[in-house]
């Protein structure tokens, strides 16, 4: 069900391990209240390491996304398919944005490193600086 | 830290009077899977053997599951809890991987069979064959073998991987995954595989000359690291004193390079400061944090 994810890619592995559920749900691969696999088992699919699911899991159910019972497992939660008006609404900005970009006469590749270079500003600002530096 | 498994404090070795280590700390937690990397001489082997009780260290402490290693029963008794593989899979040099396995099994009372068999079928071993003929990669898995077999909470693996092909890698890191996952144990490897570290491990500390110079976990590095790519209009007459977390800065005419450890949001509006500047925002992988901070310092 979820992809590989690069460890290379210089972005934190559980934050890949994130955006993978919230796409499989958007996707409909995981739907409402289904139960995703167990730590155990996404960790030996794809060979990474158990607390980075473990801390993967543990945001997914901070963001709402997913419920964790007790001794069960960790289940999508119901409100989770409540992005998808939010998404439709999201992919008319987007397009609108990306086809002015577009008259302004960007290439798709400037286009790309734009977003990418908004979106790390984004990551970087959330990180708590460590006490020591 | 709760449950540190190995808890080691200013750790000092000399040889003939040359530093080895120069004051290493070690805190790896329970269930941890924890990346130990250095150039080669820069003290990762010496840690080990301090780890594993075969040297003492010149001063500082040692603690694994709470007790200082020594020649004590306790330590004893501690050393029955953990596996080890070193750097030259050493192993006895006149018997068959058979004789090895059945030599081995009775000093642990808490074999587990099941993992032997499982490992006996994954690894593929040749029962009959002298361990001087295994290849390199033979004699890793075999050690390994004998090290996951005898039940142990905790993995101390020198180079576990080396001489190894990928496929074996991978199903090496899959088995150590596994373990942590299923079993709990606490792995603690060196490697030079930089690729197999950032897998799976959770925690990694960089040594170079005997010193910690990185620590921390995987994920905090990752997102506190960034490469600051900036295209200036005109080449900087006057060098730019740039704010504290620029830890490799490269200019080459009108672009720069910086590669900073934190502080990439100030960095970033520093860049921007500079007239006609254009900045880029690049992750950064665990190889270009490990060169940066142990090439050329």
């Amino acid at each position: 069900m979820l992809l590989r994810l690069n460890p290379s890619s210089g972005i934190p592995l559980y934050l890949q391990l994130i955006e993978q559920v919230k796409h499989a749900i958007e996707m409909g691969a995981l739907r409402p209240g289904e139960q995703l696999p167990a730590i155990r088992k996404i960790a030996e699919d794809l060979v990474m390491n158990p607390n980075t699911v473990a801390r993967a899991y543990r945001e997914l159910e901070q963001a709402g996304i997913v419920e964790i019972k007790h001794g069960t497992g960790a289940f999508v939660s119901q409100s989770a398919t409540g992005p998808t008006k939010i998404l439709r609404r999201a992919q008319a900005v987007a397009q609108t944005a990306i086809e002015r970009l577009a008259s302004l006469g960007l290439t798709e590749e400037e286009i790309r490193r734009l977003v990418e270079n908004e979106l790390a500003l984004l990551r970087v600002a959330k990180v708590k600086e460590p006490a020591h530096g | 830290m709760a449950n540190p498994v190995i808890e080691a404090l200013g750790l000092r070795k000399s040889f003939h009077g040359r530093p080895a280590l120069d004051g290493l700390d070690l805190h790896v937690s329970a269930g941890s899977i924890f990346g130990f990397l250095g150039r080669n001489g820069a003290g990762k082997t010496t840690t080990i053997k301090l780890l594993m009780g075969l040297l003492k260290s010149d001063s500082g402490s040692v603690r694994i599951f709470g007790q200082p290693i020594d020649t004590s029963r306790k330590a004893i008794e501690i050393r029955r809890r953990i596996g080890f593989v070193t750097e030259d899979k050493e192993l006895y040099p006149y018997m068959t991987v058979e004789q090895l396995v059945r030599f081995t099994r009775p000093f642990f009372p808490t074999w587990r069979d099941d993992l032997e068999r499982r490992y006996r079928q994954m690894f593929d071993l040749p029962p009959h064959r002298k361990i001087p003929d295994l290849s390199k990669g033979m004699r890793s898995k075999l050690m390994l073998l004998l090290a996951i077999s005898h039940g142990a909470e905790l993995l101390i693996l020198d180079e576990p991987t080396d001489g190894l092909d990928p496929v074996a890698i991978e199903e090496i890191l899959r088995e150590l995954v596994a373990l942590a996952a299923q079993e709990g144990a606490t792995i603690f490897f060196s490697s030079h595989q930089l690729a197999e570290v950032e897998q799976i491990a959770d925690r990694v500390t960089i040594i170079d000359r005997g010193r910690p110079i990185v620590d921390g976990l995987l994920d905090d590095l990752k997102a506190r690291y960034q490469r600051l790519h900036i295209v200036l209009q005109e080449e900087l007459r006057d060098p730019v004193q740039w704010l504290d977390g620029a830890v490799h800065i490269r200019q080459e005419g009108r672009t720069v390079s910086i590669l900073a450890s934190r502080n990439a949001t100030a960095l970033m509006e520093q860049a921007l400061s500079l007239p006609g500047s254009r900045v880029e925002l690049c992750p950064v992988t665990l190889k270009e944090i490990f060169l940066a901070h142990v090439r050329g310092n």
